[in-house]
Formats: structure tokens, C-alpha cells, sequence
């Protein structure tokens, strides 16, 4: 089929906004802003769009969650702080086509009623957040953003948010935090963004895919976008491939195509013709797939019951030489230096994780280790901590144990045992004399 | 062969940050932050970016000044920029190497890019060179795994590296 989100790369100029008029860009702005907000809502909500961040939830509801008749200002965040390990997607889309996401900003702030809404872009992508602030210049003297919105009466200001390297921060909450100027602790839930989020104002948080749809399924409407990929699982998503394929990229798929089709016939198969091994779905946060299970549809729910998540369509993919012990080390060294170290159980299991999968691939392993990881990953995960960092790590100790379990076996089997540590001691004093008195002499 | 843009750091040694002012330019900034945001705080993230691009990193002087002029702590100011790691606490070389250490870059080979890159420059993660030129950083996934292995250098990335690459780009640097 033919792309959507990415329908202008390749061209010249792509990211200009006289391109992206070309392809009818702003088209569905103007439709929008004369549609009643509640009917924008009610759109996106028929056309099943779910978050393309990783969680899955359906955009519409997010939205239909902002109390209507609040008195507070009301704000709209485009999370564009894509950390995820093998998630470079919103990267693609803010290079191909920047308008596309701001024009989404627009449609969706007139949808819940903001008028200011915030780009939070991490701090590594410099270059990205200076082309969507040309992006948002370009928008203003076209009237497309701004005091009086085409004559609607509807005013929005964009504004560019960059990070300063924390993935925690791509979590809502946190993100939030990060906005009013503080360390990117995420806070409890409820109360949900929705209702109180930054500043103390409803806000809703969309992905910069999800928002990039948006104008999509206005112009064409619900029942065009509901039309394409599965029932539940619709519209087209961003796969970024990477790892151990001849063509790592960014495909746009309708959703429900299978992992292998995905690694085989658009990204030219498995590197220098070697067997598949395994493959993360969604990216790292989501349990490790076996091989066997490459004919998974790539949908939120068909992965959910291949015992994955399909997460944020990042596919990491390893060959038959990858050391499973060496990835799950890996990947826990990714969270223990990003456990943000507001909870006991994210904060000191993941850096125990990693010490004892590290102390196993180095050939120090124990009997009682796999037992004792599974044991942190479930005082970890599922509501133990305030966001799911916790499960984010968890759940690939999980999927490696579940389907590797015999390479950590066999690295533990094979373990020299540590030599034991020597206390220094101090050396008992039994030379008497030293303590014998002038008067027993 | 990939262009090399890569412009070096301004970095100021810690005796002429020990108490600091802004300019005109920088104050005109800061205002236009404060626009955007409902309360003073929030301007902090841009207004220490703003900082660290003028000055090359965050000293304590440096933090003191902020927190004069947004109304804050510095202690709490402290804690914000310690939490986040792209904010220098240490002024760094004029080219910060910040090498993806990551899944998907370790699978196309970074580690070779970051053995070779140690020796070529004797130093490890976290460690600056003599002569002040080079900072060398593992960082954690920087968002390109399609282009792995990536080395970001001050602002820019520098994607589908070899080593042979990499030695052009560290040479092209000035």
C-alpha cells in the first residue's frame, strides 16, 4: 500500500511547508476548525487509533477524559522524548515531514480545548527540534498557527521543549515534571494527566506518531482509517528495524502484518544470510521473541498473546551468533542507568539484576541466580513502583528466562566458583609480655 | 563520505565561572522562555541550555545564577541538573564523543568503534585527553538504531560508522 505518514520521502524540500501543501497539507485543519470539538473527538474515537508511544491506548478516549467544562487552561504535549531502545521513528517523521505532526498539534488542541500546547523533544535531537521550530515559523505566517487560527477565532502557540537526557522522561507523568522545570520523577496515578497534569491543568500526552495520524483520519475519516490493518489494531504504523537485517529502517505497514514479512521481505531478511535467532517486537522494554514465533501479526493484541507487547514498533533483531546472556546484560545496563531512583524496587533491582546476570556471564554464576532474578522481577513489576520502569525491566528478564532459560543454564553450569574474599584480620596480640606491667616484672 | 559540520565547544575553565552575569542577548532569551511558560521555573531546562551552549558546561556559579534569576534554590537547581545527564558539571573538551553503547548499536558493532576509539585516543568513558581536545562518553540509546553504530560529537550525529570511518571524521575535526 501506499504510505501515509511517510508519503513524502524521498522528496525534495519535504520538510517545507509548501511541500507539504502540495500533498493537501492543512486540508484537514480547515475541516477540523470548522467541526464542533466534541465531533473531532468523536472521530478519531471511530477511527480506533491507539497511542503509537508503546502503551496502545485509544487516542480518542485520552481525549474524551479532559473535563470539558473546567475553568483551567487546558494543554496538549507531543511526546517526542523517543528513548526506547530500537525506537527511532518520531526521529523519521519530525525529518520527512514536520508539518505533518504540527498540523496534528493543531487538530488535536482544538479537539480538547487547549490553546498552548508543548513539543517535548530529548535533549539528543538537536537538529530535529531546530526543524520543527522552522516548521512552526513557517505555520505562523501561513496563519496556521497563532492568534486567530484562518479566521476561526482559534488561537494555539507551539512551543519546543527539549530534555537533557533522561528516559524516564518519556513517560507522561515525568515528562510533565520535566516541563515545570524539575527532575523527571513521575508522579501517582490518579489523578490521571487528563484531569490534573502540568501545571496543575488537564493535559493530554500523544505521541508524535499518533498525532502525525490525526490529520489522516480527518480527511479521510474514521471509517477510511478503521478500514485499513485489523479490526482493534487499525491504520498503518512506523516499524523501525534494526539490528541484524540487511535493510534497517523505518517501514509504514498496515498494522496485522506478520514479524516475518516485516524482517523478510522489507528489510531483505536476517544479515549476511544467517538464521534468526530472536526479535524484540516493540522495542527493549517488551519480552524477547523466539524465531518460532516470527509469524506473530504485528498487532497490540496479537502480540499481547504471543506473550509480548507490541509496544512502540521498534524491532531489534539478533541472528543465531547473539549471546542471549550478553543481550539481557546489556539491556539491563540500559535500565539501571535510567531507573530514575524514586522506588525501592526499580532503583535497587535493577542494578541486582544486572550484578548478577553480569557476575553469570562471567562465568560466575550460581544455582539459586534464575530464581532470585525472577524473584526481583516480580517485586518490580505490576504496581510495585510508580511507573512502569519497573516492568520495563522486568518484563525483558522475563522473556529471556521464558525462551533462552537453557544459555543462562548452561553459562551457570559451566561457572568456576568465585575464590572466597580474605578479610583482613588483625592478629591476635598473644605475646604476653607486650602486655605484662612495669610492676609484674 | 559523510561531511564533517562538527563545530568545536566554547568551554570556559572554572576560574571565569566562579560568578557570572548574563549578557544582553542571553537575557533577551531568557524573557522570551518565560512567555512560554506559566510559572518561572519551567524556563529552567531551556535557560540552562542556554547556558551550557554559551559556556560549555554548568558550574556551580553558573547554577547559582540561574537560581538568582528564575526565583529558585540553588540546590534545587543543583538537583535538576544533576538528574539529567547531557547537562556537564565538568567542563569538557572542545568535541564530547558521546558513543551509543545500546542494544541495536552493539549488534552492528559498536563495541569495536569503542575499543578502537579508547586506545586511538588513550582514554576511557568519562575521561577528557590532555590536551583538552576530545571527551569520550557512553551514552545510552541516542534514537538512530536504523543507522547503528551511532556516535553523536557536540550536536551532531555520526551514523553507519566503521572504524575506518570514524578515524576520517576525528581527523576532519579541527
Amino acid at each position: 500500500m501506499k504510505p501515509i505518514l511517510l508519503r513524502a520521502k524521498g522528496e525534495e524540500n519535504s520538510r517545507s511547508i509548501t511541500t507539504y501543501m502540495r500533498f493537501g497539507g492543512y486540508g484537514a485543519l480547515k475541516k477540523a476548525l470548522i467541526m464542533d470539538p466534541a465531533d473531532v473527538r468523536k472521530e478519531v474515537k471511530e477511527s480506533g487509533l491507539r497511542g503509537r508511544g508503546g502503551a496502545g491506548f485509544p487516542t480518542g478516549v485520552k481525549w474524551g477524559f479532559v473535563p470539558v467544562d473546567s475553568p483551567k487552561p487546558k494543554y496538549l504535549i507531543c511526546n517526542s522524548d523517543e528513548s526506547e531502545p530500537g525506537t527511532f521513528k518520531d526521529r523519521e517523521l519530525i525529518h520527512v515531514d514536520p508539518h505533518m505532526v504540527l498540523e496534528g498539534i493543531v487538530i488535536a488542541s482544538y479537539a480538547i480545548g487547549a490553546s498552548t500546547a508543548y513539543i517535548y523533544i530529548r535533549g539528543e535531537f538537536r537538529e530535529e527540534a531546530e526543524i520543527l521550530e522552522r516548521a512552526i515559523d513557517e505555520a505562523r505566517r501561513k496563519g496556521y498557527l497563532g492568534k486567530n487560527i484562518l479566521k476561526t477565532g482559534y488561537d494555539l502557540e507551539i512551543f519546543v521543549h527539549r530534555g537533557a537526557g533522561a528516559y524516564i522522561c518519556g513517560e507522561e507523568t515525568a515528562l510533565i515534571e520535566s516541563i515545570e522545570g524539575k527532575r523527571g520523577h513521575p508522579r501517582l496515578k490518579p489523578p490521571f494527566p487528563a484531569v490534573v497534569g502540568v501545571f496543575g491543568c488537564p493535559t493530554v500526552v500523544n505521541n508524535v506518531e499518533t498525532l502525525a495520524s490525526v490529520p489522516h483520519i480527518i480527511e479521510h475519516g474514521a471509517e477510511w482509517f478503521a478500514g485499513i490493518g485489523k479490526t482493534r489494531n487499525t491504520g498503518t504504523k512506523l516499524f523501525c528495524v534494526s539490528g541484524h537485517v540487511e535493510r534497517p529502517g523505518v517501514y509504514e505497514l498496515p498494522m496485522g502484518v506478520t514479524y516475518r514479512e516485516i524482517i523478510e521481505e522489507h528489510c531483505g531478511g536476517v544479515r549476511g544470510g544467517k538464521k534468526l535467532k530472536a526479535f524484540i517486537p516493540g522495542g527493549s522494554s517488551c519480552p524477547v521473541l523466539p524465531a518460532s514465533l516470527v509469524d506473530t501479526p504485528a498487532t497490540f493484541d496479537d502480540v499481547a498473546e504471543a506473550g509480548s507487547m507490541f509496544g512502540s514498533g521498534g524491532v531489534i533483531v539478533m541472528d543465531e551468533t547473539v549471546d542471549m546472556v550478553w543481550a539481557l546484560e546489556n539491556l539491563l545496563e540500559f535500565y539501571a542507568h535510567e531507573s530514575c531512583g524514586q522506588c525501592t524496587p526499580c532503583r535497587e533491582g535493577s542494578d541486582w539484576a544486572l550484578d548478577i546476570v553480569r557476575r553469570i556471564r562471567a562465568g560466575h554464576g550460581r544455582p539459586e541466580d534464575l530464581e532470585t532474578l525472577e524473584r526481583i522481577a516480580r517485586f518490580a513489576s505490576q504496581g510495585m513502583t510508580i511507573c512502569p520502569l519497573g516492568d520495563a525491566f522486568s518484563m525483558p528478564i522475563g522473556g529471556f528466562l521464558k525462551h533462552f532459560r537453557d544459555e543462562f543454564e548452561a553459562a551457570i553450569a559451566r561457572a568456576k566458583p568465585l575464590p572466597p574474599k580474605k578479610l583482613p584480620v588483625l592478629p591476635l596480640r598473644f605475646e604476653r609480655h607486650l602486655f605484662q606491667s612495669e610492676e609484674a616484672k | 563520505m559523510t561531511e564533517v559540520r562538527t563545530r568545536p565547544l566554547e568551554v570556559l575553565p572554572p576560574e571565569k565561572l566562579e560568578s557570572v552575569a548574563f549578557d544582553e542577548a542571553m537575557e533577551a532569551r531568557i524573557e522570551e522562555y518565560l512567555k512560554r511558560y506559566p510559572t518561572k521555573q519551567a524556563a529552567l531546562l531551556p535557560v540552562l541550555w542556554l547556558c551550557q551552549d554559551r559556556w560549555g558546561w554548568i558550574s556551580p556559579g553558573v547554577m547559582r545564577a540561574v537560581a538568582g534569576r528564575l526565583g529558585l534554590a540553588p540546590a534545587f537547581v543543583k538537583g535538576v541538573v544533576t538528574f539529567y545527564t547531557m547537562y556537564q558539571t565538568a567542563p569538557p573538551g572542545k568535541y564530547l564523543l558521546q558513543v551509543c553503547t545500546t542494544l541495536s548499536c552493539q549488534l552492528c558493532g559498536a563495541s569495536g568503534l569503542v575499543e578502537h576509539i579508547k586506545e586511538k585516543l588513550g582514554i576511557d568513558f568519562g575521561e577528557t585527553t590532555a590536551d583538552g581536545r576530545f571527551t569520550l562518553l557512553g551514552v545510552q540509546c541516542l534514537g538512530a538504531c536504523g543507522e547503528a553504530p551511532v556516535v553523536q560529537i557536540n550536536n551532531d550525529y555520526y551514523t553507519e560508522l566503521t572504524i575506518e570511518k570514524l578515524d576520517r571524521i576525528l581527523d576532519a575535526l579541527e
